[in-house]
């Protein structure tokens, strides 16, 4: 789960790293008060979007007065903002972060991942701050430090100490960047954080340390004991279909192609969608309805292919295992009567009771296409699309 | 001989009350596992499927001489069930939980450290179906009749991909030797290469298919340990060619987030080193019938 730059920054300032005055706000005339409540003379007006990129795409401004900020958020607000990682669907608008201007002297680059090569958590920090880090590692490979913590222990001073005195940090800093690191592990341990990151964390001229963006991405799997941090999720972020599948316990991408996909298993799903490809389609989503393939699951999963606009046919793929074919076209028939499809349907299943399963598909009367291999299944849906486009009796095609 | 598992070896099945682990309890046994026991805290004195339940792993351990375990515990303790089962001396232990915290597995992976080379316990999963030895034993939750008992060694994170692929196998009158889930988590027990060095040992396995996924560093690390330790032949399938960068895919480790997790990546790394890749999942049987 992703937070808010704002709500990141917070949860660190808690953890003991240092931060610049800010404020939250939720339409302009509150952005100009909260700015002369904090006093000074310059502000940046920051997009608050689940996403990176957000300076180049216009989502952060620095303003010197009343009128520009009135202006900055009203360029921002309801909007969506569109960066290299957003997608061209863009995130929207919804509130902006006014923060007190300051004076940099230089910017730096932290990290912290769950490094899946050492099964550990690894700092990843660079003097080369405010570039992306996968720029930074293809222009300025050998500026990048990196330390992985022993979990037993956590993060040493020594390491710190390392990384500051690596990072070229001066002297008289070097304890502030110490302290900085810690707090950061131990926010990323405590909250069972997957990622940290700021970028860029400036050095002051007046000798501070200050994290001037903030991310951080939590775990899914551990929020059960971070109530406090399920609160911060922020459906606004996320792709509408996306979080009803979530809500529905379904596992749902969507993607730009048209034939949707139904399938038992992650990897079986990813398989699926490669196959399609070969065939000559795009799929238009990953769909993995788990182990149990019951009617309901079913339904709800065709429902919730279909509601995307652009899926012109539907190829259902099901491995049935401990679930039984024929249990499985039971499903499939009650989901198609239930629910009103009105683009082609493929169906392949395999495994336990192969052959009852198909005859329950042939004999309910609905207009199944039916295939018994992985690769026949997605020609047969790549070819009733292309069939239907050209007899012109897709119903949706040009929507 | 089969890696991990024979018909003798004694399994215990932690959680084992719960509906699915009474399930697959009954589904192991009528394959012909040798379960021994369960375990729960506080049910003590029952028995679920003839066999009796204990409070902990070391009691399991010390009435019934129990060398494997499976995991059924829910996510927010399966991590303390496996440490459990580490310490309480089982060597072989499979966890099927879907949904524990990557930090707990970090820790998991560390605690098991504490015991020396030969003493530490072997995980696989979480995450995963399980491990079967076709005519031997199931230690998991993978259906046992779709596969044939023969010399072909299946690693893979992925479970209803592995059926696949043992159907086809099937479909084709081959069998296999072991098939061994390593699951779909970021942090997890055993990796490709660590499952790969067990077959390269292995007497009955001839050739080896491995079944990768998109996101992580495993498969690039198996194609090296491929090259310079690996004399058997060695398929490969990697799904999510389709998949976009920076996204989950059901699996929580099936996110292509650094250079080298693409498909496309791991197909060329896994090419180079030697591997035969299979274009795609619909002929991964023929393709390891093409190596036999």
């Amino acid at each position: 789960m992703d937070i808010h730059e704002y709500q990141a920054k917070d949860i660190l300032s808690n953890f003991g790293v240092e931060i610049a005055p800010g404020a939250l706000a939720y339409s302009p005339e509150q952005a100009t008060y909260r700015a002369r409540e904090m006093g000074g003379d310059k502000w940046v007006v920051k997009a608050q979007v689940h996403a990176g990129g957000r300076g180049k795409a216009g989502g952060v401004k620095l303003c010197s007065n009343d009128q520009e900020i009135q202006k900055a958020c009203e360029d921002m607000f309801g909007k969506k903002l569109i960066t290299h990682q957003t997608g061209p669907q863009g995130r929207g608008i919804y509130r902006v972060y006014v923060e007190a201007g300051v004076p940099i002297a230089r910017e730096i680059y932290l990290g912290l991942v769950l490094d899946r090569s050492t099964q550990r958590v690894m700092i990843v920090a660079s003097g080369e701050g405010g570039m992306e880090i996968e720029d930074i590692s293809m222009e300025k490979p050998e500026s990048i430090v990196r330390s992985t913590v022993e979990p037993a222990v956590g993060l040493q001073d020594f390491q710190a100490r390392e990384i500051a005195f690596e990072l070229g940090i001066e002297e008289k800093m070097v304890q502030q960047m110490v302290r900085t690191l810690k707090a950061c592990y131990r926010a990323f341990r405590d909250l069972d954080a997957t990622m940290v990151e700021i970028n860029p964390l400036v050095i002051t001229h007046d000798d501070r340390i200050i994290a001037l963006d903030a991310k951080m991405t939590f775990d899914d799997n551990a929020l059960f004991r971070h109530p406090n941090i399920s609160e911060l999720r922020d459906k606004s972020q996320e792709d509408p279909r996306e979080s009803r599948a979530a809500d529905r316990g379904l596992s749902y991408v969507g993607l730009e192609g048209n034939i949707g996909c139904i399938v038992n298993g992650a990897g079986l799903a990813m398989a699926t969608m490669d196959t399609i490809k070969l065939a000559g389609g795009e799929p238009a989503n990953f769909l993995d309805i788990g182990g149990g393939a019951t009617p309901d699951r079913v339904a709800k999963a065709f429902r919730l292919v279909l509601s995307d606009q652009s899926v012109q046919a539907v190829l259902v793929n099901i491995f049935a295992g401990i679930n039984r074919c024929d249990w499985v076209a039971e499903g499939v028939v009650t989901a198609l009567k239930e629910v009103k499809v009105d683009v082609p349907v493929i169906v392949r299943l395999a495994g336990t009771n192969v052959e009852e399963g198909q005859r329950i598909l042939a004999q309910s009367g609905l207009p199944i296409i039916r295939a018994s291999t992985l690769m026949e299944a997605a020609e047969r849906a790549v070819g009733a699309w292309q069939n239907d486009l050209k007899q012109g009796t897709n119903v949706r095609a040009g929507k | 001989m089969s890696i991990f598992l024979d018909t003798e070896t004694k399994v215990i099945v932690q959680g084992i009350t719960g509906r699915m682990a009474r399930f697959h309890t009954k589904d192991m046994i009528d394959y012909g596992t040798n379960v021994v026991g369960g375990v729960v805290p506080g049910k003590s004195g029952e028995t679920v499927e003839g066999v009796p339940v204990f409070n902990t792993v070391k009691d399991a351990v010390a009435e019934t001489g129990a060398e494997a375990s499976l995991v059924f515990v829910p996510p927010p303790f399966a991590a303390d069930s496996i440490m459990e089962a580490a310490d309480a001396g089982i060597n072989y232990c499979v966890c099927i939980t879907d949904g524990i915290p990557a930090q707990d597995m970090i820790r998991v992976k560390r605690y098991m450290r504490r015991y020396s080379r030969e003493k530490r316990m072997v995980l696989t999963g979480p995450n995963c179906a399980g491990t079967i030895s076709p005519g031997k034993a199931l230690l998991g939750i993978m259906p046992g009749h779709i596969y044939l008992e023969g010399n072909v060694g299946i690693v893979g994170r992925s479970g209803t991909l592995g059926y696949e692929a043992a159907a086809q196998l099937k479909e084709l009158g081959f069998g296999v030797s072991t098939s061994v889930g390593i699951g779909g988590d970021p942090i997890n027990g055993s990796s490709f290469k660590d499952i790969l060095e067990r077959f390269e040992h292995d007497e009955q396995t001839r050739v080896i298919a491995l079944i990768g996924e998109i996101g992580g560093p495993q498969e690039a690390e198996a194609a090296e340990y491929i090259r310079d330790h690996i004399t058997k032949p060695v398929v490969a399938y990697v799904a999510g060619l389709t998949a976009p960068k920076g996204r989950t895919m059901g699996h929580a480790g099936a996110i292509i987030s650094a250079f080298g997790e693409s498909a496309s990546e791991k197909v060329e790394i896994l090419s180079s080193a030697g591997v035969t890749v299979a274009e795609n999942p619909a002929i991964i049987g023929k393709t390891i019938a093409s190596v036999m």
